[in-house]
């Protein structure tokens, strides 16, 4: 009790709520879910989650085609969507740092696809890429370009970019307001003094401005990088997977195996996989963004 | 920019036309009619039809489990934010790495366990499990962001006003809280954002109106094979507005806020 009264304990108490939540909400259910992995649970019978199978649910897992084609898959979408958005954000954060007018009013309209919940943003581009009534197809229509409408959704490839395209279109202006906001505090004196130095603009931004965002640069990573999971609200509404599974990400695939085919300790088996993916991600941004604040403490 | 507000305008642009326009083809691209039926039509009002949708019920529910679970994710992540920024203890870097580890479970990946603990302990299908859930999941970046700001205000002058006689509380409440404020609004607009938006664990710990949110509530649009796009679209609309007015209201310390939070 002594020790509740000190001065030490006041960081831990300031804490203990935190811990509380995050243990009872993140670290008991995954527990729970690290044991099930290992049984056979299916929800509807109960008794299953106490009857334990070793290894089979990974092994079962390993050698599944399905399960390769998804973990391949979602890697390769993460990958390129987390580029695209970084260079689409770079341009958009460049483009509107470079405005002196209403530079209030354009960071407003940069913000709103970031108040569209991903759900939201899957209906919406179902509703854009329908071959019958979307605005795509009805454009290049009236354009002339086409004469069969375009199953965007049907087709495996053009599925995938459609996909692409709506995570890209909801995620570049996380990049660009945070990377804006490391132009405001880029210090004006070195590329001024690069300017006298006869630098031209590329040369400015090669060497002064980029090695000064590259912190935002893997904040922003390291931040996307968390939830690259809400692709799974997207693509359960835009194809569900479909078709004949082109689309399915690890996320996907584990929903439904866990929900519809009920076997949960199956799918909570890919769950740590795909956790596993995820931490990796946000390891390797925090290990860059560590390494490109170091280097930036040298610098100064 | 015209390419980051189109796909956005043109669903809300749906929202007030009528269905025989939408699906009209060759395509109308001016809209002829603008009229509100899409929004009666959810709200159960047009005559022809007996019931609509529960979207106040809905509604009421995604403002309860957000404002709540925002706001005491607010106070838990700045408790939290302040010891880290202000004490030396033991474990700090070991519980600050695994509070941001925490974050990195997908939604999905956790709403399977989730799933099994909650209806062990008969949470499914109330507002309370999900509280508790998205406070969860918005702690850790709330405590990464007021880390960072109280970090930026100095110890002197929390220093100086206990020695003026102020206890550590009042010196907290009276000089570093004011100072926090901006960094405390952009946490919030994020754990609102994010609260208000989830679908991955609401679709699955929600059943009826007694908690189904608004983005879960939107699946209603859609039969097995068609879609009810004017409906979802005014759906749509009245999901948006909400955020669109909060982000309005604190954008000036969004920026801000992620300048000096997080990254330095």
């Amino acid at each position: 009790m002594s020790f509740l009264r000190s001065p030490r304990a006041i960081p831990y108490l300031l804490l203990l709520p935190s811990i509380v939540v995050i243990a009872a909400v993140v670290l008991i259910p995954l527990i729970v879910s690290l044991w099930s992995s290992f049984t056979p649970y299916v929800l509807t019978r109960p008794a299953t989650l106490f009857q334990f199978v070793g290894w089979r649910n990974y092994l079962r897992i390993v050698s599944s085609t399905d399960f390769w084609w998804a973990f391949g898959r979602t890697l390769l979408f993460v990958t390129v969507a987390l580029n695209l958005e970084l260079v689409f954000g770079l341009g958009l954060a460049l483009l509107v740092n470079k405005v002196t007018m209403g530079q209030k009013t354009i960071r407003t309209v940069m913000m709103f696809p970031m108040m569209f919940s991903p759900i939201l943003v899957g209906f919406q581009f179902k509703y854009i890429f329908n071959d019958a009534v979307g605005l795509m197809n009805n454009a290049l229509f009236s354009l002339g370009l086409i004469t069969q409408p375009i199953p965007w959704l049907v087709d495996g490839v053009l599925a995938n970019a459609s996909i692409l395209a709506a995570e890209i279109w909801m995620s570049t202006s996380i990049f660009a307001i945070l990377l804006l906001a490391g132009l405001l505090a880029l210090p004006k004196d070195p590329i001024e003094a690069a300017k006298v130095d006869g630098c031209n603009p590329i040369q400015v931004f090669r060497h002064i401005t980029l090695p000064f965002l590259m912190p935002f640069i893997y904040i922003a990573m390291t931040i996307r990088s968390l939830d690259v999971a809400r692709a799974y609200d997207m693509v359960r509404i835009m194809t569900n997977g479909g078709p004949a599974g082109r689309t399915e990400l690890l996320w996907t695939l584990m929903a439904r195996v866990g929900y519809q085919n009920s076997q949960m300790g199956m799918a909570n088996a890919m769950g740590y996989v795909s956790i596993l993916t995820s931490i990796l991600f946000t390891v390797y941004f925090y290990r860059k963004l560590v390494a490109a604040r170091r280097y930036m403490g040298g610098a100064e | 920019m015209a390419i980051l507000c189109v796909p956005g305008l043109w669903v809300v642009l749906t929202a007030f036309r009528p269905n025989v326009e939408i699906m009209a083809r060759p395509p109308v691209w001016i809209p002829q009619d603008l009229n509100l039926d899409n929004f009666r039509g959810i709200f159960g009002l047009l005559p022809q039809q007996q019931q609509g949708l529960p979207v106040i019920e809905y509604f009421r529910n995604s403002i309860v489990i957000s404002v709540t679970s925002t706001a005491i994710a607010i106070i838990v992540g700045m408790a939290g934010g302040y010891a880290f920024a202000r004490f030396r203890f033991r474990g700090k870097q070991a519980l600050f790495v695994s509070f941001m580890l925490s974050r990195t479970v997908p939604g999905i990946a956790l709403s399977l366990p989730l799933f099994i603990v909650w209806s062990r302990l008969g949470l499914i299908d109330t507002s309370f499990g999900l509280i508790v859930v998205y406070l969860a999941i918005n702690v850790p970046f709330t405590i990464w962001l007021t880390d960072g700001f109280f970090r930026q205000i100095p110890v002197d002058l929390s220093e100086a006003a206990q020695i003026d006689g102020c206890t550590r509380w009042q010196a907290f409440w009276k000089i570093e809280f004011p100072l926090a404020r901006s960094g405390l609004a952009s946490a919030a607009i994020f754990a609102f954002l994010t609260s208000w938006n989830e679908y991955a664990l609401a679709s699955q710990l929600t059943r009826t109106t007694a908690s189904k949110t608004m983005p879960v509530g939107l699946m209603d649009f859609t039969a097995q094979f068609t879609v009810d796009w004017t409906g979802m679209s005014a759906m749509a609309v009245l999901i948006i507005i909400p955020a669109l007015i909060l982000t309005f209201i604190v954008q000036k310390h969004l920026i801000a806020g992620l300048t000096f939070g997080g990254v330095k």
